[in-house]
């Protein structure tokens, strides 16, 4: 393994000096902890699985009466691009762009995460309108738990986003701030990750 | 009897405590409950008056509550796991007590010591706490001990992180404490199976306590388990390579790794069990398309790596004690780490056998039938291995020696009545019955309290600078060999003869004779506990006797017992370098072990900080708060804590520096202490004469 690969995700690399030896432990434990977090997820997958059959949805509205596949699709989007975003912030801290740069990037994450979680709430908001309340069916219990668990993620990285933006006015751009940026990035892609299985699974498997 | 909730209080009045069934009904019942909760306030009393009295509050604020010390914070979970230990060992002698005197009649079929929804909290309790509460904290604390000196670390990867995994554990003890005085428990066992525990069935707190309990201090061991392996993987010593690595580490990995991919199907399914009560859904209710299966699977995908991540620390501390109690290296290293890590893999694939009964199709059951018995083949390996150890070795009696003694007889019985049970259609017959109470006592007694037990006395020199009287430790070993033997054996019998576990009562009066002997072990099992108790007591008044300074009281072969005793808090004056497996012993073979290093340098170690503290009170808060329907101080917490987090993140926190002259000082110091006692051997070990500097001619290990 080379010296600049030590962990999940864009590496500081050498000239990062202890900031790229710290990171070593500390994203890598974050990156076991999402691990753990993907445990979580997996077994709400399963678990919508299993409720999505006449017996789960119990007469309640199912996928066709409530999902809405276009802003689905713009949710699918915006995440996406939102994560893309995040290169911005690992580049600019990793090349030394300056402070400028960063919080503008990060800035553009959490505009692109807000317009995600904007749908999101939308959608939310109108499936309980039809009658899709999460007290309805087994299969909506399931079916708010796992996409609002979700969605409680990119709230609380949003949250984290400005937390950081907090840390880098108050204290700069230093050794212990690269490290929770890089923690920051493996949790915004992370993010990514379960969104495409929630796409594929929740909404176009039942779909189908 | 319950009003509106109140906007303040929530659903707290003051009818919530035992006192209130006492003024309305005195009968042994409610006295129960409200003795019980007298000991709470009164023992709670006791300590405010003991530490104000003696002046502790500041030095146990200063030196242990705000401690990053991983050494520290494995003291502090062991305390914990000891005083809840006193809990559930007095409460499992109650349900004794109550079931010796339940036998009913068709006329009056409830009798007994306790009424029937107490004895259902009893149990439920019972196995909660120690599961959850001894078991739990007591391997993640002597992990937390060990761990970092046997690897050659100077602490754990994240130690702030560890403080908070302990206030977590902590908070939701007391959480499960606080039941006994306010409101009550749940009565669904300590699985909480839904829809029983539903809201339509278990109306009230008592679910409720449960799952915040579970909830909190299952963040904490997730944290915990991942703090370990990151510890394991990135901080070991130089030359600490994994294959020389002791293997009571070996069996951390393993648990640090289940800890991480069992602990979240915990969080998930009270979670869900938690929506279903707090919110309508319907993940486990009859209707609306509920399923309780899920919950089951759910659930046992936790519970079965849990009994995994018990067991696996106390094979650990065998594997060490085996080799240290005969002075002969442990026979089939790498067999043993291979069983080891294939425990931990093959514990996943298991965990339907809690539920063959279930209705499932034969094909399923048998697939998980083979997996359960095929699990029981690297445990096999262990034992013959530590067998293997001793034979021919100089085996001295000491009282890890007993426990692993009655381990052996023990355990091996517990496991072979598992293998019995794996198969499906003899457990469609036993399910449920008192050999299944019989069955998992017998594996986890000697299995995971013994080798706590032998662990606290082995390491414990190393914590406080003293050994633990031999006399009593050996007393204790045996009271508790013998308390478990007549306890549970007389429940294997009682199942064949077909009586279901958790009866409140019974009918049939051949069940008295068993009785009566499983209530006189439990007399046996707190007539061990209160000699627990005086081991450490009478330990303490021979301290001076007993002081072990020069740090390796049983010429051990590891890197702990390479430091003075107690260990101080940077660990190693420098941090050691590795070259062989047992690298200690080898030194020892090699001549001149205690020579010190040549140059010392700056050492830099996690400041106080009182984080933990803070995260403690407010997870404590939120979860009773969230338990009584106190909405607002809920709220509060939810925006407190990540408060916290976040207001800790914009400050620059400096670390503590231990200037090398002082570490220098201390370091030569010890040396010189070394040199100066006279070295003790094997036949002395038990004697005044071991003062912690063992004969090194005679390393066998």
């Amino acid at each position: 393994m080379s010296e600049n690969s030590l962990y999940p995700g864009l590496n500081l690399g050498d000239k990062h000096g202890d900031a790229h030896v710290q990171a070593e432990s500390t994203v890598f434990g974050f990156w076991v902890f999402l691990m753990s977090d993907l445990i979580i997820f997996g077994i709400l997958f399963a678990g919508y699985a299993s409720y999505l059959d006449p017996i789960g949805l119990a007469g309640g509205p199912g996928p066709k009466e409530l999902f809405d596949i276009n802003s689905v699709a713009i949710q699918t989007v915006l995440l996406l691009v939102g994560g893309v975003a995040y290169a911005g912030v690992s580049l600019t801290v990793k090349y030394g762009h300056g402070r400028g740069n960063l919080v503008a990037w990060l800035l553009v994450c959490a505009a692109f995460g807000a317009g995600f979680l904007f749908f999101e709430v939308r959608d939310f908001i109108s499936q309980a309108g039809k009658g899709g309340t999460p007290q309805v069916s087994g299969w909506l219990s399931s079916y708010w738990t796992l996409v609002g668990l979700h969605g409680i993620h990119v709230f609380c990285g949003i949250l984290w986003i400005f937390a950081m933006i907090g840390q880098v006015a108050t204290r700069g751009i230093d050794d212990v701030v690269k490290v929770r940026l890089s923690m920051l990035g493996v949790f915004w892609h992370f993010l990514d990750l379960i969104w495409v299985g929630i796409f594929s699974f929740v909404f176009l498997v039942p779909l189908a | 009897m319950k009003g509106m909730t109140s906007p303040i209080f929530g659903n707290l009045d003051w009818t919530v405590t035992p006192y209130t069934d006492l003024l309305q009904q005195v009968n042994s019942s409610t006295i129960v409950s409200a003795g019980a909760a007298s000991v709470l306030v009164l023992g709670g009393i006791a300590v405010l008056v003991l530490f104000t009295w003696m002046g502790w509050w500041g030095p146990l604020y200063r030196n242990w509550l705000t401690s990053p010390d991983a050494k520290k914070i494995g003291i502090m979970y062991v305390t914990l796991a000891l005083i809840m230990l006193a809990r559930g060992i007095i409460e499992g002698f109650v349900i004794r007590a109550h079931q010796a005197t339940a036998l009913g009649t068709l006329a009056r079929p409830e009798s007994g010591l306790v009424s029937p929804d107490h004895f259902a909290q009893l149990f439920s309790t019972h196995g909660t706490i120690m599961i959850f509460f001894v078991a739990m904290p007591l391997l993640i604390g002597l992990i937390n001990f060990v761990l970092p000196q046997q690897l050659g670390a100077r602490d754990m990867a994240f130690p702030v992180l560890n403080q908070i995994s302990l206030g977590l554990t902590a908070s939701g003890a007391g959480l499960v404490m606080i039941s006994l005085l306010l409101g009550k428990f749940g009565t669904g066992g300590w699985t909480m199976y839904p829809p029983y525990t539903g809201k339509d069935f278990s109306p009230g707190e008592g679910v409720d306590y449960w799952l915040w309990a579970i909830l909190i201090s299952g963040m904490g061991s997730t944290l915990t388990g991942m703090n370990f392996a990151v510890t394991i993987f990135k901080k070991r010593a130089p030359g600490m390579h994994f294959m020389r690595m002791p293997l009571f580490c070996w069996t951390s990995l393993c648990v640090a790794i289940m800890l991480i991919y069992a602990m979240p199907a915990l969080t998930v399914s009270s979670a869900m069990l938690a929506l279903d009560r707090y919110a309508g859904f319907h993940f486990f209710t009859n209707d609306a398309g509920g399923n309780m299966m899920n919950y089951a699977n759910i659930f046992w995908m936790f519970g079965h790596p849990e009994v995994y991540i018990l067991i696996l620390p106390a094979f650990g501390v065998f594997s060490e004690i085996s080799s240290t109690f005969s002075g002969k290296r442990l026979y089939g290293y790498t067999s043993l780490v291979i069983a080891s890590m294939s425990i931990a893999v093959i514990s996943f694939t298991v965990w339907l056998h809690h539920f063959f009964t279930m209705g499932q199709s034969a094909g399923v059951n048998i697939a998980f039938g083979i997996a359960t018995m095929i699990i029981g083949v690297p445990t096999g390996v262990k034992i013959y291995d530590w067998m293997a150890t001793m034979w021919r070795g100089r085996v001295r009696i000491t009282t890890p020696v007993v426990y692993l003694t009655g381990f052996f007889l023990l355990f091996v019985i517990g496991g072979l009545s598992g293998i019995i049970l794996a198969n499906p259609s003899i457990d469609y017959q036993v399910h449920n019955s008192t050999f299944l109470v019989a069955h998992f006592h017998n594996v986890i007694i000697p299995g995971v309290l013994y080798g706590m037990l032998a662990g606290i006395h082995y390491w414990f020199p190393k914590a406080f600078g003293f050994r633990l009287s031999e006399t009593w430790g050996r007393r204790t070993a045996l009271l508790f060999v013998g308390g478990f033997i007549f306890t549970f054996m007389p429940l294997y019998v009682l199942g064949l003869m077909g009586m279901p576990r958790r009866s409140p009562t019974f009918q049939n009066p051949d069940f008295m004779a068993w009785m009566y002997i499983a209530a006189f072990g439990g007399v046996l099992m707190l007539c061990a506990l209160a000699s627990l108790v005086w081991t450490f007591w009478t330990s303490y008044r021979n301290r001076l006797a007993l002081a072990v300074p020069g740090g390796d009281p049983w010429n051990g072969s590891t890197l702990e017992w390479s430091t003075p005793a107690p260990v101080p808090e940077w660990t190693f004056p420098r941090i050691p370098h590795v070259d062989k497996r047992n690298d200690w012993g080898e030194k020892k073979r090699a001549g001149d072990p205690w020579k010190g290093p040549e140059t010392y340098t700056d050492i830099e170690l996690p400041a106080n900080t009182a984080l933990g503290l803070l995260i403690t009170g407010g997870s404590f808060a939120l979860g009773f708060a969230m338990v009584w329907h106190i909405w607002w101080l809920a709220v509060l917490c939810c925006l407190a804590l990540p408060g916290l987090v976040a207001l800790r993140g914009m400050r620059l926190i400096e670390p503590k520096i231990i200037p090398a002259a002082q570490v220098e000082e201390a370091d030569r110091r010890f040396r010189q202490q070394v040199a100066s006692l006279a070295p003790a051997s094997r036949a002395d070990e038990e004697t005044e004469r071991n003062r912690g500097v063992p004969d090194i001619s005679e390393f066998a290990g």
